[in-house]
């Protein structure tokens, strides 16, 4: 999963995004003491009108959760089917 | 002057002699020959041994046995007791335990933070802090009784000081701390060290103005310096600390295998300085693992020998 | 109010052992307020721990409740009904609570979910701080609303001691030194005298030393 915020500096709700960063932050953490693995959420900031950007951020992703696999409760519920 | 226990340095203070005292840190272990050895090697330039009470928090041999050990050596020393690590019986109970060995001296604090220490994760008591621990031995003292009322048998006989810290904030507090400490009971006072004379000047005259210097026998501290880095870390990381700019310069201007003997050098001509404000009864030299160096600093600033009492 | 820290997720994990049917219980009070331990920590302690073990192929049942508070019999029975569908309560009340569930359900397996640590004011959202120790005998009028011996590392009675550095504790320079506080406060006040009066040595007896306290008020009985 990932979250998109705007630039730092330039939320609309002035700290909006900085506090999404944080509870991005808090969740990571707590995902990796789990076992699932953090690095299956992130956040990234861009302005709403960087369009290439975005798909620049959503190829990112998907590469990147494509190398880490399928998520291991996903894994144990198929193999439990 | 009424004279009000058989300590020497209670005597010479009250004889209007300039005291001289210091302290020795005890060793981490059980060896006693360690504490004897650093007495040896200063008792005929002081008038009285100060034992620190597991200083900074750092489990040592007690001070209670140390001072112990060198009143069996014949020497005059000082109980240091805190209060960070026992309660008041256990408090009550080693002044008793030093006054059964003619103990006359006892210097009462409250203690450094034990996060300081080697035992971080421990318990702190503080169950008493410094002025109770004075008005207590004042009490087991004068009224001859423990704190919980019942008669002491044979009661301590101690000249009783605390420790003030001139330097530390808020300034506009010290002096008034100190007339607390009065008003609890203290006889004699020994002083955080002093570098930055000026500010304890400062210090003095108000303490003066209020007629304290008249109450209470102070004695500066004074430590000398080993090196430009042993003045900067008390400049900056010891709490409490007053390093002004100038000795950290001084001791950074001359050459390393130098700066020992400047260390001294600022040490003797602070002494000199002291003597001349009203009210300095006597120094407190701290040479902390420097014990050696205590002869020269007394000598050399015109302290000795030290008076003889009867 | 009481302050309270979540405990780590692996602690809560290993705590939990084979339990297969666990109810996380909440509380709205105090634990809300510090936010470890309220309606929405138990809803995303729950969450983790059910992806927890699935990650892990264990079939676990984990419910949730949150109770009005765990420190009073009425709104503990409201577990009554419920409790023995569970191995175990991971309760994320202060020790208060978790202690008073356990005695009312002597049968059912408790596990504290939170580290209880002060009693304490909120700052500002996110940051908490102590205020009170529970001595007994309040002491607040003399040193002018700053308690010596929840706020001074020392709990020194008559201070400040001679580590007081720019107005920070000698051991963190982040904290304050409450005879400082409370210096100040008697200034503002136009009390600045009152800092010689000596507080006389304490009366121990009346906290945690003198054994576990009980207060009866037979008016209200």
């Amino acid at each position: 999963m990932y979250v998109v915020g705007c630039m730092e500096g330039s939320c609309q709700f002035t700290t909006g995004n900085l506090r999404a960063r944080k509870r991005v932050e808090q969740a990571r953490t707590l995902l990796e003491a789990i076992g699932v693995g953090g690095d299956r959420v992130q956040i990234f900031n861009l302005a709403s009108s960087e369009a290439p950007r975005f798909v620049e951020i959503a190829e990112e992703m998907t590469r990147k959760i494509l190398a880490l696999g399928p998520n291991p409760i996903r894994t144990r519920k198929k193999m439990a089917a | 002057m009424i004279i009000k226990t058989p300590s020497k340095l209670e005597r010479l203070l009250k004889a209007g002699h300039l005291a001289v005292t210091s302290e020795c840190g005890p060793p981490r272990g059980s060896d006693a020959s360690v504490i004897k050895k650093k007495a040896e090697m200063i008792k005929n330039h002081v008038d009285a041994i100060n034992i620190t009470d597991n200083q900074t928090s750092v489990t040592r041999l007690c001070s209670l046995a140390s001072v112990i050990h060198l009143k069996l050596m014949g020497l005059e020393p000082v109980l240091q007791m805190v209060t960070r690590d026992r309660n008041r019986i256990a408090l009550q109970s080693d002044i008793l335990g030093a006054a059964s060995f003619d103990i006359f001296n006892i210097l009462c604090l409250s203690g450094d933070h034990q996060v300081f220490g080697d035992n971080p994760k421990g318990q702190n008591v503080f169950d008493l802090d410094s002025m109770h621990l004075i008005q207590t031995v004042r009490y087991m003292r004068d009224e001859g009784k423990f704190l919980g009322g019942d008669p002491i048998q044979r009661p301590p006989c101690l000249f009783v000081g605390a420790a003030v810290n001139p330097f530390a904030d808020p300034f506009e507090i010290r002096v008034p701390r100190l007339a607390k400490k009065i008003a609890a009971g203290v006889e004699f006072i020994q002083t955080q060290c002093i570098f930055n004379v000026e500010k304890f000047k400062l210090y003095m005259k108000l303490a003066d103005d209020r007629g304290l210097t008249d109450k209470a026998f102070i004695l500066a501290g004074v430590t000398p310096l080993k090196s430009v880095g042993m003045a900067k870390y008390m400049k900056n990381r010891v709490p409490g600390m007053d390093v002004p700019d100038a000795i950290v310069k001084r001791m950074g201007g001359v050459a390393k295998e130098k700066q020992m003997e400047e260390g001294l050098k600022i040490c003797v001509e602070t002494i000199q300085q002291l003597k001349e404000v009203p009210g300095v009864r006597g120094f407190h030299v701290m040479a902390i693992e420097w014990e050696e160096k205590v002869p020269e600093i007394v000598e050399k600033s015109g302290l000795y020998p030290r008076p003889q009492i009867g | 109010m009481i302050v309270a820290k979540q405990k780590p997720i692996d602690e809560i994990i290993q705590g939990l052992g084979n339990a297969r049917r666990i109810l996380v219980a909440g509380c709205n009070e105090c634990v809300t307020v510090c936010e470890s331990g309220g309606k929405k920590q138990v809803a995303v302690l729950a969450s983790a721990l059910r992806m927890y073990f699935m990650t892990h192929g264990k079939e676990v049942k984990i419910d949730e409740i949150t109770l009005e508070r765990q420190c009073d019999v009425e709104y503990l029975e409201e577990l009554r009904k419920i409790i023995d569908q569970y191995d175990i309560v991971l309760s994320l009340a202060c020790g208060v609570g978790v202690q008073f569930l356990a005695e009312k359900y002597m049968t059912t397996s408790v596990l504290p979910g939170v580290d209880t640590c002060f009693m304490g004011v909120t700052e500002q959202r996110g940051v908490w701080t102590e205020r009170c120790q529970g001595c007994g005998q309040c002491i607040l009028a003399t040193t002018g609303g700053i308690c010596p011996v929840s706020r001074c590392a020392k709990r020194l009675f008559n201070g400040p001691c001679g580590g007081s550095t720019r107005g920070k504790c000698e051991i963190d320079k982040d904290l304050d030194c409450a005879w400082q506080l409370i210096i100040n406060r008697l200034k503002e006040l136009g009390r600045l005298d009152d800092y010689e009066l000596l507080i006389p040595i304490k009366d121990w007896s009346k906290e945690r030393a003198g054994g576990p306290r009980k207060i009866v008020r037979e008016d209200v009985q």
